[in-house]
């Protein structure tokens, strides 16, 4: 089975895996930000370990949507039922297009939610009660995250295979 | 943006926390004597185990304490040059009038630095002033021997104090960091005016005072040293043009409200640094709040054991960080 037969599969493949790691290395990106910051505040005080680890694991999230946009399009091309779909060349490349937004939003918005939530770790530093007011700063950062994940899940799902 | 910061500024705010208030300093004035503000101190974590009672061991802990947080964040001690500067050139100057005058007394060094007291005293004893920084080298050769030759100890002072402010602002210059730039100029400045004032108040020469000052880009040695020739309210006049228009208010004011808005604008170009997350500008910040923390409670507590008024202590007490 020549690559070139199956080029509309690699090209889907290739979505998937861009969705997945683009979206999990803004995530990990993030996540290791916040994770400084939420260190060093422990570092002076243990009891705030529970406000901070909350802070830190915000930006994960556009891994995991990277990874949900991946198994639908896995899904899609029937790759995880054990038989793959024929798909020419240009309904591939329409399943690659339909995963840049996660992938590309996904590592964007993980990079600086993670900034973000390392700010806002500053903020439940020094004022522990303000916690709920300092965690939507971040939160904001995702709703770009959620809206470029709608269009992923949308795209993918409407593209006729 | 870089990321490089992260956790010690994250550390630096959970220790923001603890720093004192102005209403803290408040309650350390309030406080009916000397032994019940150390106590007070004592409360609020001051000092350890083995410098309970002792206000002058309290205080030197406490500046410890500063240093041993730094060095756990492993931050390039060349950022702190320009804290470190005055301490360095002051064993220069201690170093200098040891060898010169033959005195043997052990306590006048500050341990803390690059160079320590006793390596600073052989480094003149052998007059090996090469080992010494760059910067350092030809302040150290010139004091050492204007020193030997006229016993003018104010001139050494002057010379080295002269090359220490220099030092400070090139260190700024040459860093990148806003904050550490923008407390060079402040440092430089203040030392300036305050030299104009002290030179003023003693009738010393315009060519003294062209001397013991180091320039800077928000003050002009020339014009600052010409109004000092001409008065104090000359003097406060040509703050008026500057930056520093403040300044010429507490002139007008008294000496120690002078001594206090000169310390006051030193927390006044940090205090930014409260809202920054991801550069080393909360750092140095804190390292600066810190010192004035501590020179604040020495204040304080020495109004209480020379039994001064609350009013008189208050005039001199420093605004704070937080």
């Amino acid at each position: 089975m020549s690559i070139w037969d199956n080029l509309g599969l690699v090209y889907a493949l290739l979505g998937a895996a861009i969705a997945v790691f683009l979206a999990g290395a803004g995530s990990a990106i993030g996540v290791g930000i916040a994770g400084q910051a939420a260190a060093g505040v422990v570092t002076e005080d243990p009891s705030k370990f529970a406000k901070v680890l909350i802070m830190q694991l915000l930006p994960g999230t556009q891994g995991i949507y990277g990874l949900l946009v991946g198994f639908l399009t896995l899904s899609k091309i029937g790759l995880l039922g054990g038989g793959a779909a024929q798909i020419d060349p240009q309904t591939g490349l329409l399943i690659l297009a339909a995963c840049l937004p996660i992938g590309i939003v996904g590592l964007i918005s993980g990079k600086h939610q993670g900034k973000t939530s390392a700010a806002a770790i500053g903020i439940v530093a020094k004022k522990p009660d303000q916690f709920g007011k300092a965690m939507l700063f971040p939160a904001m950062v995702e709703t770009y995250a959620i809206l470029a994940l709608l269009i992923s899940i949308l795209s993918v799902t409407a593209i006729q295979v | 943006m870089s990321e490089e910061y992260t956790y010690a500024v994250a550390r630096i705010r959970a220790l923001e926390v603890s720093l004192f208030s102005n209403s803290t300093i408040d309650q350390l004035i309030a406080c009916q004597d000397y032994r019940q503000c150390l106590q007070f101190l004592e409360e609020k974590g001051w000092g350890d185990s083995e410098t309970a009672g002792n206000a002058e061991a309290i205080l030197t802990r406490e500046e410890e304490k500063i240093w041993e947080v730094v060095q756990e964040l492993s931050i390039g001690m060349e950022n702190f040059d320009v804290l470190s500067y005055p301490k360095l050139f002051h064993n220069l100057k201690a170093a200098i009038k040891a060898v010169c005058t033959q005195e043997k007394n052990r306590h006048i060094f500050y341990e803390d630095v690059k160079i320590p007291g006793k390596e600073m005293l052989e480094i003149i004893q052998e007059k090996n002033f090469g080992k010494l920084p760059a910067q350092m080298q030809h302040a150290a050769e010139e004091a050492y021997e204007k020193l030997l030759q006229t016993g003018d100890g104010q001139l050494c002072d002057v010379i080295i104090d002269k090359a220490a402010l220099e030092a400070v602002y090139e260190a700024g210059k040459v860093s990148g960091e806003p904050i550490i730039r923008d407390y060079a100029e402040s440092t430089v400045a203040v030392a300036d005016i305050k030299i104009a004032v002290r030179s003023q108040k003693t009738a010393k020469s315009i060519e003294f005072m062209q001397r013991a000052m180091a320039e800077c880009d928000s003050i002009s040695v020339d014009q600052l040293s010409k109004a000092a020739l001409s008065g104090m309210d000359a003097i406060c006049d040509y703050l008026r043009g500057t930056a520093y228009v403040e300044g010429a208010e507490a002139l007008a004011e008294s000496a120690s409200a002078f001594e206090r808005w000169c310390d006051n604008r030193i927390i006044e170009t940090i205090s930014p640094q409260k809202y920054n997350a991801f550069t080393i500008g909360p750092v140095i910040a804190y390292v600066i709040a810190r010192q004035n923390e501590i020179k604040t409670v020495r204040i304080i507590l020495s109004g209480k054991q020379n039994d001064l008024p609350e009013e008189s202590i208050r005039e001199r007490v420093r605004e704070m960080y937080v």
